[in-house]
């Protein structure tokens, strides 16, 4: 090994590293804010990444009818809860208008603008708006009700959305993967090292996703809110912090960074209906790194998965996975000694 | 409510058993409907369902089961099929690692297994197990003797982790060294890899006279556009699970020009007229694509297919020995596949005996050309 080969190695892994931190930083925050382990992260990232692929090809995707279901279905709840607890009229039309209005509108314009492939961008704009309601909506279907319960409750929970996401990417998507066309078509020369333009964005998009997220945790209102819930749950609620709105915040911010990462990763690997979960898995390893609990060491922790991921399939490309999730061990060892009393009875 | 689903499922499970089980020929069929082999499981079960409504005159029941690329559930799908449904005859599973546990309950229940991936077994294993694939030996022989055509010394490979890309490399190794073609780098990958930088560098820097990938479907392309994105201009070859669109598809301009192995039927039309799969294979595409559209035949389509071609030639030679749903007429299906010489399908001619159960004769295999996104077959 030289130094041009250690260097393309190290360009590769930091450029996968920025796309597992992006999860990483997601779990991180879903888990603060809601103790919830979110396993289904990587599946945005799946649905993300596929839905831009359909609308590249002029299709209405699938997840089109996912998100007017899982719409229909919140107010269906809705409905029934403003009816058990006799809300005023005005209040449950709100609700209802809420839980709607953004989903369908989103679903309307793809389907008036898909078939005529609109501009790139535009593209991503739509994938978007489709992908990033979904956030709010599983919160709402699946752990809403749940929220009180036990961390162990919640995997469950988190597993069980997992193989149902899943499974409907494989009804929407399709069996065989996608690639998407790149943002950016440029390819910089140093030497050995070509860098293309979808690295520089990928990079520039993690960076300023994690500075944005930065700004509004310290200096914004809500982002306060959210970390005292994270802080104190209880508390937070005596200061008149709702818990409900701050998960489903949270929810949606988790859902927004990962279709963002799954327009970011499209156009340089293969994605498949399933490719999702071991992204995601990779992502939990940093965010495990992090003790569930820090940003900056989850995104040390994405950036050394990043590495030792590259470099592993240099040295034995048989053993890649293995090298990868073996190095969780040590780092669950150092945990359990830096936070011994964090567990949860 | 679960409950109430699996004992209403159950019950109509069982009533179809018992009004079916007059006579009739029931097969049943395990495949990757979901999981990570649905791109192989799905074209299969397609070519399933284009089955005529009997077979040497007998209605068909066809059971088709989900095995979720889970071998567990494979197994569990053939103990149902061979016990509850008493079967004639089992198909599939597709995946390699489903259908080598499969063949376990088949010997066990002394019912035809008919594998649609190119199982390994070890001797005596298999005798209730036959291949509708070609193998990999096969497919690797049309390889190599492309190769030693158009004058390549050196390869370098690139496979999945899997059994696949073992047994790719375990057929290709002999046949390389006997032509005195040089294997320079073996390395790895797996489909959900986001990237291949690491393989490709190692591979490049041996700089091969040709890159042979070894992959499935749309995972296929990747590997190619690492290794080309890492300045390979040599020669591409790829194997006969990457033999659908879906290698176009994703891999665009870059795979242009890559050579593919492949069963005969996906370039049926530009066969000789004297091929003996020709008019099978023309039959097949044009049925095929009739329902999904036109570009979609495949492969794996064409062995769900192909297992009604052989069954129509073995099915009433059986019939003379048994009754469906016996012993007898389980034993006299193996029997008759294993003395029928040249079975005629769309993928070529098999001639099973019963000491080889793969069929396939070693020129079975073809080797085409990805031209402007369209399959032209190498003379």
């Amino acid at each position: 090994m030289d130094f041009t080969i250690a260097s393309i190695l190290g360009l590769d892994g930091v450029t996968n590293g920025a796309i597992y931190a992006l999860v990483a930083i997601a779990l991180v925050l879903v888990f603060a804010v809601t103790r919830i382990v979110f396993i289904p992260q990587g599946e945005y990232v799946a649905f993300g990444a596929l839905t831009m692929a359909l609308l590249q090809n002029g299709q209405v995707p699938g997840t089109v009818w996912l998100l007017l279901l899982m719409a229909g279905l919140a107010a269906v709840l809705d409905g029934a809860q403003a009816l058990r607890e006799r809300w005023p009229l005005t209040r449950t039309l709100r609700t209802l208008a809420s839980t709607l209005a953004l989903p369908t509108t989103a679903a309307l314009l793809t389907f008036w603008l898909a078939p005529g492939k609109p501009p790139l961008l535009l593209q991503a704009a739509l994938t978007l708006a489709l992908v990033t309601p979904m956030g709010p909506l599983v919160y709402r279907l699946a752990y809403r009700s749940l929220a009180d319960s036990s961390v162990l409750v919640l995997l469950i929970v988190s597993v069980g959305v997992h193989f149902a996401l899943t499974g409907l990417g494989l009804l929407f998507f399709g069996a065989e993967g996608f690639r998407n066309t790149p943002f950016w078509d440029q390819r910089f020369s140093m030497g050995a090292l070509t860098v293309t333009g979808q690295t520089l964005i990928i990079f520039a998009a993690s960076a300023a996703l994690i500075l944005a997220l930065f700004v509004f945790f310290d200096r914004t209102l809500t982002g306060k809110a959210l970390r005292a819930t994270s802080v104190n749950r209880t508390g937070a609620r005596l200061m008149g912090i709702s818990t409900d709105g701050a998960g489903s915040l949270s929810f949606t911010m988790a859902a927004f960074i990962g279709t963002l990462s799954g327009l970011l990763i499209g156009p340089s690997t293969t994605i498949y209906y399933d490719s999702g979960f071991l992204i995601g898995l990779k992502g939990f390893v940093a965010a495990v790194f992090a003790g569930l609990t820090s940003f900056p060491l989850a995104l040390a922790g994405a950036v050394g998965v990043g590495l030792i991921e590259s470099f592993g399939s240099f040295w034995a490309s048989s053993f890649k996975e293995v090298i990868v999730f073996t190095a969780i061990l040590p780092v669950l060892l150092w945990r359990s000694f830096v936070d011994v009393d964090h567990e949860e009875h | 409510m679960k409950t109430f689903i699996k004992t209403t499922l159950a019950a109509a499970a069982t009533l179809l058993v018992s009004t079916a089980a007059l006579a009739d020929i029931t097969i049943g069929a395990s495949l990757s409907l979901t999981g990570p082999g649905s791109g192989l499981g799905i074209p299969m079960s397609n070519g399933l369902k284009m089955w005529p409504a009997t077979i040497g005159g007998e209605k068909v029941k066809l059971i088709i089961l989900d095995d979720a690329t889970d071998p567990t559930k494979g197994v569990q799908n053939a103990r149902r099929l061979v016990s509850e449904d008493k079967v004639d005859v089992l198909v599939g599973s597709g995946v390699t690692p489903v259908a080598i546990a499969m063949s376990e309950v088949a010997a066990e229940s002394k019912t035809v297994q008919l594998a649609l991936s190119p199982i390994g077994l070890p001797p005596g294993k298999d005798a209730w197990s036959f291949r509708l694939p070609q193998s990999n030996g096969v497919m690797a022989n049309a390889m190599v003797g492309h190769m030693v055509k158009h004058g390549v010394k050196s390869v370098g490979f690139l496979g999945y982790t899997d059994a696949y890309g073992e047994q790719w490399l375990q057929a290709l190794t002999p046949l390389l060294e006997k032509n005195g073609i040089k294997l320079l780098a073996t390395e790895r990958f797996a489909r959900a890899d986001t990237s291949v930088t690491a393989q490709a560098l190692k591979l490049t820097a041996a700089n091969p006279d040709a890159m042979i990938v070894v992959a499935s479907g749309s995972g296929a392309a990747m590997p190619q556009l690492g290794l080309v994105e890492r300045g390979f201009k040599g020669k591409f070859y790829q194997t006969h699970a990457a033999a659908s669109k879906d290698l176009m598809r994703v891999g665009g301009k870059a795979v242009e020009g890559t050579y593919v192995t492949s069963g005969p039927v996906v370039v049926a039309e530009q066969l000789p007229d004297s091929h003996p799969s020709k008019a099978l294979g023309v039959k097949f595409n044009a049925d095929y694509e009739k329902i999904h559209g036109p570009g979609t035949r495949n492969q794996f389509g064409a062995h769900g297919y192909d297992t009604a071609l052989m069954l129509e030639k073995v099915v009433p030679i059986a019939l003379k020995k048994g009754k469906p749903g016996t012993p007898e007429f389980r034993a006299a299906i193996k029997e008759a596949l294993e003395t029928t010489p040249a079975l005629a399908v769309s993928h070529g001619v098999l001639d099973y005996t019963p000491t080889d159960h793969w069929g396939y004769r070693p020129d079975t295999g073809v080797v085409m050309k990805v031209v402007n996104g369209e399959w032209k077959l190498e003379p």
